[in-house]
């Protein structure tokens, strides 16, 4: 993973290269917390182009990051997902769509 | 081995995460005879990952055990079975509902069984507690060609 930071923007983009699965979460929520909490940048961009496959540790993984994200009053975006990391996302969305209006 | 079945395949490893990459990949490339498409293909690998990933974190905890994995192939389809002898579930229909996690303190989304579910044709778990869990999914390859003809 590499990571890159814009000042002039308070820009983070981290360029994701690895198979996310439960094997790499650790190592990445280290190390991304540590680059977030450094620049405390106003937007931070997941760059997925390089993935080629995330399970649902790396959706446990990026809620987290979320979270730290908004509670630093920042804001983040994912870009380039590919489509298996796409059919992933959707899946969550829906989940979280359905036990939204379901109470 | 070899019974009713067109091709079988056996594989068991350490309940050690590096694993899951190894895990999914070999499957996928046993599931290649029966020429998947891509998104046919991803789909097993991801409902694989979350099968294997549950039987290290949960079943093994943080113990070492066996995870076994075994595979069939019968006309179209892919049967895959996925087992650990950890620790179990009390109970499943509740494991199984979207977004409930035993570990959201470790960052867990939920989502795994549900993933399963819905990525593959055919799903079931059966489980039980301290004996173990064991995952049987199928999957019916180029299911869109065939229905075209
Ligand atoms: N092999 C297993 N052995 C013991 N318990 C299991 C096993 N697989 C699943 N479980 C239980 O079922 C629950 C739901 O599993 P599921 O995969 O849906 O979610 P998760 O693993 O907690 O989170 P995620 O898969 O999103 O990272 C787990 O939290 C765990 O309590
Ligand atoms: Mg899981």
């Amino acid at each position: 993973m590499d990571c890159i930071y814009v000042p002039k923007d308070k820009l983070l983009t981290f360029k994701l290269s690895e198979d996310i699965d439960d094997n790499q979460t650790d190592k990445l929520r280290r190390k991304i917390d540590n680059e977030i909490t450094r620049f405390l940048p106003r937007k931070t961009i997941f760059d997925f182009s390089n993935v080629t496959f995330m399970d649902s540790a790396g959706i446990g993984m990026l809620l987290g990051r979320y979270k730290l994200i908004k509670m630093l009053g920042g804001e983040l975006a994912i870009t380039n997902a590919n489509k298996q990391v796409e059919k992933i996302f959707e899946l969550s969305r829906n989940i979280k769509n359905n036990s939204n209006s379901g109470g | 081995m070899l019974g009713i079945y067109d091709n079988e395949m056996k594989l068991e490893f350490a309940s050690k995460s590096t694993n899951e990459a190894f895990a999914r990949i070999s499957v996928a490339a046993f599931a290649s005879q029966l020429d998947p498409t891509i998104d046919e293909l991803a789909d097993i690998k991801t409902a694989v990952s979350e099968a294997v990933t549950n039987c290290i974190i949960h079943g093994y905890e943080n113990t070492i055990g066996i995870v076994k994995i075994e595979c069939k192939l019968k006309d179209n389809s892919i049967e895959i079975q996925i087992s650990d002898t950890g620790k179990g579930i009390v109970d499943v229909e509740q494991a199984k509902k979207p977004l409930y996690t035993t570990k959201a303190n470790l960052e867990r989304s939920g989502m795994g069984f549900t993933i399963m579910e819905s990525f593959m044709d055919e799903f079931k778990v059966e489980s039980i507690p301290e004996i173990g869990t064991k995952i049987t999914m199928k999957k019916y390859i180029n299911k869109e060609k065939q229905e075209e003809t």
